[in-house]
């Protein structure tokens, strides 16, 4: 790990999860994009927490049992 | 802003309905009470429906009602609400646990990466595991943002705190979140090649 003529390593950690999530102003998001061009072991990271929320994004369910689904649209026909 | 029709409230509702159901069930853990929020919160969102603003933010909205259901039921059931439902927003080794500091090896060859290693080790089993076993106030929130993909503005929205609450809290429960699937992984006899020699 090592200092950049932008932000440190310490700097852009803090911040990771809230770039992964894409929620930095466009500013911070940049210095970050700009520090882990540089820093291998951030880069890591970054891939590491991504392919983590990456993994659970894949616990969401699509599907709805049919029977649930049945009831709904019965009471959303009822209102 | 005219109040949302029937025919927009149930479309609206149908699109969004197996966010609903799957957050429903890891809260409930049990698929017939799933059913039992999923109904009661739609009929208390059509009953205050006067109240959504603005469409776009009909999610976020509909989430936030299936929590407030999901809590006010919890209430009646539980015998020290309170103690068992407010947040612990101090934090502690959980907001700075990471699977990746235990298992990154900085001067390995580039193929290695025991991290990636461990990554592709999980099952789905597993993340079903360690997200059920987080204290609900980290469950809901790493469910919103990480399962449902929901942007902390919506969160905020939904669980009715302040976007700097969210930032906290989601830092916690995903600390939380690694700390639990760690030990899921250990039980399980998960380990990567590096870790299995460098953890004990």
């Amino acid at each position: 790990m090592y200092e950049t003529h932008t932000i440190g390593c310490e700097q852009a950690l803090q911040r990771l999860l809230e770039f992964i999530d894409g929620e930095l102003s466009d500013d911070a998001h940049e210095g970050i994009e700009r520090h882990l061009l540089v820093c291998r072991s951030c880069f890591s990271r970054m891939e590491f927490e991504s392919r983590l929320k990456q993994r659970l994004s894949t616990l969401s369910f699509s599907d709805v049992p049919t029977q649930s689904r049945d009831r709904i649209r019965e009471l959303l026909e009822g209102f | 802003m005219a109040t949302i029709s029937k025919d927009a409230f149930a479309a609206e509702v149908l699109a969004i309905l197996g966010p609903l159901h799957g957050v429903a069930r890891r809260l409930t853990k049990n698929d017939a009470d799933a059913d039992d929020l999923v109904a009661e919160s739609i009929t208390r969102g059509w009953q205050a429906r006067a109240s959504l603003i603005d469409r776009c933010a009909f999610r976020a909205w509909m989430f936030r009602i299936l929590n407030n259901t999901f809590i006010s039921q919890r209430r009646k059931t539980l015998a020290r609400p309170r103690e068992e439902l407010l947040p612990d927003e101090s934090g502690g080794e959980e907001r700075t646990f990471s699977i990746f500091e235990r298992l990154h090896r900085p001067f390995l060859l580039w193929f290695a990466t025991p991290e990636q290693e461990f990554l592709d080790k999980l099952l789905r089993e597993d993340l079903e595991r360690a997200l059920a076993a987080l204290p609900e106030h980290y469950r809901v929130v790493v469910m919103l943002a990480d399962v449902e993909g929901l942007k902390y503005g919506e969160i905020a929205e939904a669980l009715d705190v302040p976007v700097g609450t969210v930032r906290s809290r989601l830092a916690r429960a995903r600390g939380a979140l690694q700390r639990t699937l760690w030990d899921v992984a250990r039980e399980r006899g998960l380990q990567t090649s590096t870790a299995s020699r460098t953890s004990a």
